[in-house]
């Protein structure tokens, strides 16, 4: 019995009390799992894009974020100027958009959506495979210095404590926000932009008022793989460059559960609940649990969410018919 | 001219019913058996090593098949997508290992069947998700279950009796005076055992599949809506699903770690051998027991063999080679996509369905 | 026409759906007699369909009752309520396409079977029996709808008019008491309907089933319903024997257009 108060106690009464003793360490943690949930939100975006454009579940996003910061990391180490490698990886995502609409794509169009997302697992496995043997496995270092990103951080006194803002962190959340910024806005105002969601409406329909859909293709991929280098260079940031990173672009799949595939808001809101959650959890929960929470905790949220609301944020009911 | 049906009426519909209708089908079967029962045993593959065709090709191969059927009845029959096989036959291992240390007296055979309930329960536990949700937010379900199992594998140390090196090992185990498991058993022997259950556990997935449940399954697959205007319930027919799938994945688990790997870590479950099983069910063919044979086999020896000549015969170094055969799966995978979306079961039936025309093309 | 008793086997009484702001259906009421052939009919959008749907239980509406048999029927889930013999086949095919014409078939027979895990694990005994059993009548059925020639063909591979048939066979698997018939005859030839209407009307003498049936060709369900419903925007216009309701001057106006 009194194991039980005790238990209920630590779940239900210390974590809140710890939040309000200590404020400043709580609005550390917000500040965190906001820098991370625009990532996230960032890479549910590059899902979306590919998504609404082509009805593929783009499986390999999250290695494309391993991709990009693992080839601009070996660029830059063959000796090549930042800025260049930088502009190497746009490059090689180019060629790697266009390869995949001409040689996996095309081949799969009018093909089922389960079919096209394992074609996506299967390109996954190829990029794992090529990028290990090319650029090797072993984790390295972001080279933010030499992309001119700030170090150093930023302390704002408070509560009696400190809240530490990395530079870094800034950046990425300011820049992750005009990504996103720039993508909704070439969604809903561009040319191509209704001629994507022209295509993710119909194939079909598509083609027959004259848009062509291999561009279309290319381009976004191109776009996913853009978003996937920005995530990289600030994900390898806070971590390191490594196989692992695509552990962490798993986790844009709880993101999608809660806003919805579709959805650009949703990546982005879905992105944030995440992020924060999972952080607050991390904190002030996981150590109940031995740490490491934040592993499946992200999973756990989105499937809390689906239980009541099986829609997402953003979809409508779906009322089913016969 | 060899495979005809030609000539062989059913009389009764039992007949018809039978799993191999045909008798070339079942002269067929019956000289598989006696290849992988006698020949292999007693003979191996010819130009391989004895030892590495049994530890590197034959017992993973059937334990992996295990894995496979285990898959495939989830997704093959009844529709529903799993990213968490890895960590269930983790589940398997584990709960194994608990009941050989729990129970030192227990058959591990014994052991072994009952890890296999054990996941069965932990499979439908995670499969409840499906009741409300399905296709890509299902997937993504059970990427829950396949990270929190990971995690519960390291954090709960429970699960590994607070060994120090995380990881769990096989005693060995005596059946009849014989040594069938741990570091002092005969790879025959292991072999035997897993085959064994391979051989038995085949047959009760064809009966079940064939039968009532397997056909609800097929209903929730192919028209969820009008299956349950018929009368399934979806509750149950996806939650025996997800039961007996994992039953399969659990006692494979088990098998993996005591009668193939002696020993296994967390690494051994992770999400990228969950891919892999997924891979062997979409090269085999989603829907076909043959199919789960077929992506076992291609699936594992292929790099296993391109690994061992590259090594012995060429000299490449093992990151090369490792790396060359994610490529290859990768490759696969793709190109049976293109070619066609069955899997290798399709082609094999549309062959035998020419064989069966021979010589006309009609 | 019909071997017509005055009992009444389902009463749908004052029933409204709504989805969201949508009224699909409003105050409707009206009552399928035992053994008879109900048409429902009405332009597109009327909640023909809907009303199927609220009959089997796919759709809960928000008021009304059902009377089933004499028992007012309780909220129940559609798998339920195909247990209680109401069997219906689809508007947009419904049918199993990754399985043959006989598995097809034998999904119908679904609830009639009970034979537990363990036997249909070894699929011996009491399991085989049960199989055997049901395969028959299933080919009784089969025969009856002369489709014998694609019993082991993949349903997906069959032209349009084949699969509604094998969509009724599935549906008369069932045994039911009262068969729901979504357009039958949508899309198919003169032939293929003519061939389509003599199974209903067989149905119903040989089996003595209730058909309730929802369908666009007026010559048709004049041909074989006893009686007629008439819906439209979701209301009920008119009820009654097809001669009846032909002249109904509500129902010229729904399906000529008059200006409101």
């Amino acid at each position: 019995m009194e194991t039980l108060i005790e238990i209920l106690y630590l779940i239900f009464v210390s974590p809140f009390a710890e939040m309000v003793a200590y404020p400043d360490l709580f609005f550390q943690g917000i500040w965190d799992g906001f820098v991370s949930g625009t990532l996230y939100g960032l890479i549910a975006l590059g899902f979306v894009l590919i998504f609404k454009a082509s009805g593929v579940f783009n499986f390999s996003q999250p290695i494309l974020v391993v991709l990009a910061a693992l080839s601009l990391v070996s660029f830059y180490k063959m000796g090549i100027p930042a800025w260049i490698s930088v502009i190497l990886v746009l490059v090689m995502f180019y060629v790697l958009a266009f390869l995949i609409e001409r040689l996996i794509l095309r081949k799969l169009v009018n093909q089922d959506g389960n079919i096209l997302f394992m074609s996506t697992i299967g390109l996954t496995f190829l990029i794992i495979g090529s990028a290990q043997w090319i650029f090797g496995g072993r984790p390295s270092a972001m080279i933010t210095d030499e992309l001119g990103l700030p170090n150093g951080s930023l302390e704002w006194p408070m509560f009696g404590g400190g809240v530490y803002f990395e530079m870094i962190d800034i950046s990425a959340a300011v820049i992750a926000s005009i990504m996103i910024v720039i993508l909704a806005l070439f969604f809903s105002k561009t040319k191509i932009g209704r001629g994507l969601r022209a295509v993710a409406d119909d194939h079909q329909a598509a083609l027959s008022v004259g848009i062509s859909l291999n561009q279309i293709w290319v381009i976004v991929w191109f776009v996913a793989g853009v978003v996937a280098l920005v995530t990289g260079i600030f994900w390898g940031a806070r971590s390191d460059v490594s196989f692992a990173l695509q552990i962490i672009g798993f986790k844009a799949l709880p993101v999608l559960i809660i806003g919805g595939f579709t959805s650009v808001p949703g990546a982005i809101i879905g992105g944030l609940i995440i992020g924060l959650g999972e952080k607050v959890f991390e904190i002030y929960w996981g150590p109940l649990l031995g740490s490491g929470v934040e592993g499946w905790f992200a999973y756990i949220i989105a499937l809390i969410f689906l239980l009541f609301r099986p829609q997402g944020l953003f979809g409508d009911k779906i009322i089913e018919r016969v | 001219m060899f495979y005809r049906e030609t000539g062989q009426f059913k009389s009764k519909y039992k007949e018809e019913l039978a799993a191999f209708p045909l008798f070339e089908d079942k002269i067929g079967v019956g000289i598989l058996l006696l290849l992988a029962y006698v020949a292999i045993p007693i003979f191996g593959i010819p130009g391989l090593s004895y030892e590495f065709t049994l530890s590197a090709i034959m017992i993973p191969v059937v334990i992996f098949t295990i894995t496979t059927l285990g898959l495939n009845i989830l997704l093959g029959f009844a529709g529903q997508i799993s990213l968490g096989t890895g960590a269930f036959m983790g589940v398997g291992a584990y709960s194994c290992y608990k009941f050989m240390t729990i129970f030192p007296d227990l058959n591990i055979l014994i052991c072994v069947i009952l890890s296999g309930l054990v996941t069965a329960f932990v499979g439908m536990l995670f499969g409840l998700p499906s009741l409300r949700i399905k296709g890509f937010y299902l997937m993504v379900a059970t990427l829950a279950a396949q990270f929190f199992l990971e995690w519960a594998f390291i954090r709960i140390p429970w699960l590994y009796n607070y060994n120090n090196s995380g990881g769990i090992e096989g005693p060995n185990k005596e059946m009849f005076g014989i040594i069938i498991s741990g570091p002092q058993s005969d790879a025959t022997t292991r072999y035997l055992v897993c085959l064994t259950f391979l051989v038995l556990l085949t047959w009760l997935a064809s009966n079940v599949i064939r039968g009532r449940i397997g056909r609800s399954w097929m209903m929730i697959r192919d028209m969820d809506i009008a299956a349950e205007l018929i009368g399934v319930r979806p509750l149950t027919a996806k939650l025996s699903a997800f039961a007996f799938s994992s039953f399969y994945v659990g006692i494979s688990g088990a098998l993996m770690v005591f009668f193939w790997l002696g020993a296994a870590e967390v690494e051994s479950f992770d999400i990228n051998h969950s891919f892999t099983y997924l891979f062997m069910v979409i090269i085999g063919g989603l829907g076909s027991i043959t199919g789960c044979y077929m992506g076992a086999i291609l699936v594992w020896v292929i790099p296993v063999l391109i690994k061992e000549i590259g090594k012995t015969s060429f000299g490449y170094d093992a990151f090369v080679m490792e790396n060359l055969s994610i490529i290859l799966l990768g490759f696969m995978i793709v190109v049976i996509l293109i070619v066609e979306p069955h899997g290798l079961a399709r082609l094999w039936q549309i062959a035998k369905q020419k064989l069966r025309m021979w010589p006309f093309p009609y | 026409m019909g071997n017509i008793d005055q009992n009444v086997m389902m009463e749908v009484k004052n029933i409204n759906l709504r989805f969201g702001g949508v009224i699909a259906i409003q105050d409707v009421s009206f009552d399928i007699l035992e053994g008879e052939i109900r048409a429902i009919i009405g332009p597109n959008g009327a909640g023909k369909s809907s009303m199927l749907n609220v009959i089997n239980g796919f759709y809960h509406p928000q008021e009304g009752e059902i009377w089933y048999r004499g028992e007012k029927r309780p909220s129940m889930e559609p798998y339920e309520i195909a247990k209680t013999g109401i069997a219906r086949t689809f508007q947009n095919i419904a049918l199993f396409k990754g399985m043959t014409t006989i598995e097809n078939v034998m999904t119908g027979r679904q609830l009639k079977m009970n034979k537990n895990f363990f036997w249909q694990m070894i699929r011996y005994g009491p399991a085989i029996e049960e199989e055997v059993e049901h395969r028959r009548r299933c080919e009784e059925i089969i025969d009856f709808l002369e489709i014998n020639h694609i019993r082991k063909t993949p349903v997906g591979a069959l032209p349009y008019g084949l699969q509604k048939r094998v969509e009724l066979a599935r549906a008369l698997a069932m045994d039911p008491t009262l068969l729901l018939l979504d357009e039958p005859m949508a899309g198919m030839n003169v032939e293929e309907k003519q061939d389509m209407s003599r199974f209903i009307v067989d149905v119903n003498e040989e089996f003595g089933t209730t058909i309730a049936l929802i369908e666009h060709d007026m010559a048709v369900v004049m041909d074989l319903a006893d009686r007629v419903v008439v819906l439209d925007y979701g209301k009920l216009l008119a009820d009654g024997t097809p001669n009846e309701v032909q002249k109904n001057q509500a129902v010229i106006d729904a399906y000529l257009g008059v200006p409101h």
